[in-house]
């Protein structure tokens, strides 16, 4: 069974209820019931026209629902009589879609896991087991989205920003259970770019593209982490990069920068490095000089003394990480490199060590301690 | 079945036998140690008795109410704690001597010079569901 052919058709189907006369939030439960349903009977028996069947499954349990709500009865009347399918708006139906999805009202946690079911079209179970909480909750945590949304007009316009805001949490954050986010945030990113003419949602699918396109590489088969320069980079997907760099390069000829596409293009300077020295970091600090004007980002800032120190030798590098503040994030591991690559290999190991404690992850927490015991290590032969 | 929390210590366990901080080993053994713990949480997966396993930050804090409509006080982290909690593991297991025999294991993981850490786990049962049958 094609499940993502499956999962394609929940936005318009969600879109054909809605015209029918379902709210959103019952719309979007009958499609989750129809899609279950669908998980289970296709595989056997597979429909001719996957969307039709959906539409009438969806339906169907839509109108079972309002009949069994006694309290809706004047509803019911409305509902009684079925409007023919008609063709679909499906466009304009998904569009809506994602930015109701996205909601400024809405948590980013709610936010992303509406998402990925209304727009994306997995099943709650998928969405726990990739965020690492029990299905109960998460079927909280979406209904409860969906209450917040309730008032919000199914066509009412809405900003983009949010929208992508979302996709990048997607494709940045989470787990990997039965589902890849990070093919899913490519794919629903890659939906809302056919759909709406935007540099910075082509920005950011290109970030999603050339990243992506690093991770055969980023990690070793036991999970721990490569860094960037010590990557093969022949196990990059040049598809991929080939993808994103045309992508990008159409969305900055539009002369719209915004803080994806200037991330994108970060990552393309990477990717067209043949070799890690070959890198050229000074029109990598021009970019995130950039960044910085778009976004005042401290990430951005703390990224901008990695490549300074590249650019222009771990002293300035240095000096470009004594104006941020320290207790950001990575910056104490930021620093250790810089002093490594100063030739303070002590300095550097001790920084490591106390990066590794404050380490918001375990593969990261792992890598630092491990740059701790290489150092520490050398140091030890060294006064043998 | 009975679940039992293997509780592993930043500070606060009595010492290890091979007690060396783990930044002073090679990378090696850094990397053999962590194979050691993925390889045990895979095997107690394949015999049905893994249920959780998960690693702490050692820097979190103290929160305590303020009363009704008063933000809630927060202190900490404070780098005297005597104990600290460096992370878990639940397993299920037929019997206490299961437990303990697992927890030994896990104890047993390599560390510096490649020679178990004979580390101190603290080992401790759930509090479960009253049984059915209760006469």
């Amino acid at each position: 069974m094609d499940e993502a052919l499956l999962r394609a058709v929940v936005p318009p189907v969600i879109g054909i209820l809605g015209r029918r006369g379902a709210d959103f939030a019952a719309a979007e439960d009958a499609v989750q019931d129809a899609l279950v349903e669908a998980l289970r009977v296709w595989p056997a028996d597979p429909p001719r026209d996957p969307q039709g069947w959906l539409v009438t499954v969806a339906w169907r349990r839509y109108l079972d629902a309002v009949r069994a709500d006694t309290s809706r009865r004047r509803r019911e009347v409305l509902v009684e009589e079925e409007p023919a399918p008609g063709p679909g708006a499906e466009t304009d139906d998904t569009l809506q879609l994602y930015v109701l999805c996205a909601h400024p009202s809405l948590s980013p946690a709610s936010a992303v896991a509406l998402t990925l079911r209304a727009v994306g079209g997995l099943t709650t179970r998928q969405i726990a087991q990739a965020y690492l909480v029990p299905e109960a909750t998460m079927a909280q945590r979406i209904s409860r989205a969906k209450r917040t949304v309730s008032g919000v007009r199914f066509d009412a316009p809405g900003d983009v920003g949010t929208v992508l805001r979302v996709l990048y949490l997607v494709f940045n954050e989470g787990y990997s259970g039965d589902v890849d986010l990070v093919a899913e945030a490519i794919r629903l990113t890659r939906r809302l770019a056919a759909r709406i003419d935007h540099p910075e949602v082509a920005g950011l699918l290109a970030l999603m593209l050339l990243h992506s396109a690093r991770r055969p590489a980023r990690t070793c088969p036991d999970g721990s982490l490569v860094p960037l320069a010590e990557q093969d980079r022949g196990l990059w997907d040049t598809a991929l990069i080939a993808e994103g760099v045309e992508v990008l390069q159409a969305a900055l000829a539009r002369d719209r920068l915004g803080e994806f596409q200037a991330q994108a293009a970060i990552a393309a300077l990477h990717a067209d490095a043949r070799t890690a020295a070959e890198t050229d970091w000074v029109q990598i600090v021009e970019w995130y000089d950039e960044l910085v004007r778009l976004t005042g980002s401290p990430v951005a800032r703390l990224n901008r003394a990695v490549a300074v120190g590249e650019a222009d030798g771990p002293r300035a590098g240095l000096a470009a990480l004594a104006e941020l503040d320290p207790t950001l994030p990575r910056c104490t591991a930021v620093a250790a490199y810089l002093h490594e690559r100063d030739g303070d290999p002590a300095t550097a190991a001790r920084l490591y060590a106390d990066a590794a404690r404050a380490a918001p992850n375990l593969a990261e927490r792992d890598h630092l301690t491990k740059q701790a015991a290489r150092l520490n290590a050398s140091l030890r032969d060294g006064t043998r | 079945m009975a679940k039992y929390l293997l509780l592993k210590h930043y500070r606060g366990a009595p010492a290890a036998v091979n007690d060396v901080p783990m930044d002073r080993w090679t990378p090696a053994e850094v990397t053999a140690h962590i194979q050691y713990m993925q390889d045990f949480a895979t095997r107690l997966e394949g015999t049905g008795e893994f249920v959780d396993g998960q690693a702490l930050a050692p820097d979190g804090m103290w929160v305590r109410s303020d009363g009704e409509g008063r933000p809630p006080v927060t202190d900490g982290p404070f780098a005297e704690t005597k104990d600290l909690i460096a992370g878990w593991m639940i397993i299920d297991v037929d019997s206490q001597d299961r437990a303990v025999e697992l927890a030994g294991e896990l104890s047993a993981a390599p560390g510096a010079g490649g020679k178990p850490i004979h580390e101190w786990l603290e080992v401790r049962p759930f509090l479960a569901a009253p049984p059915t049958i209760t006469e």
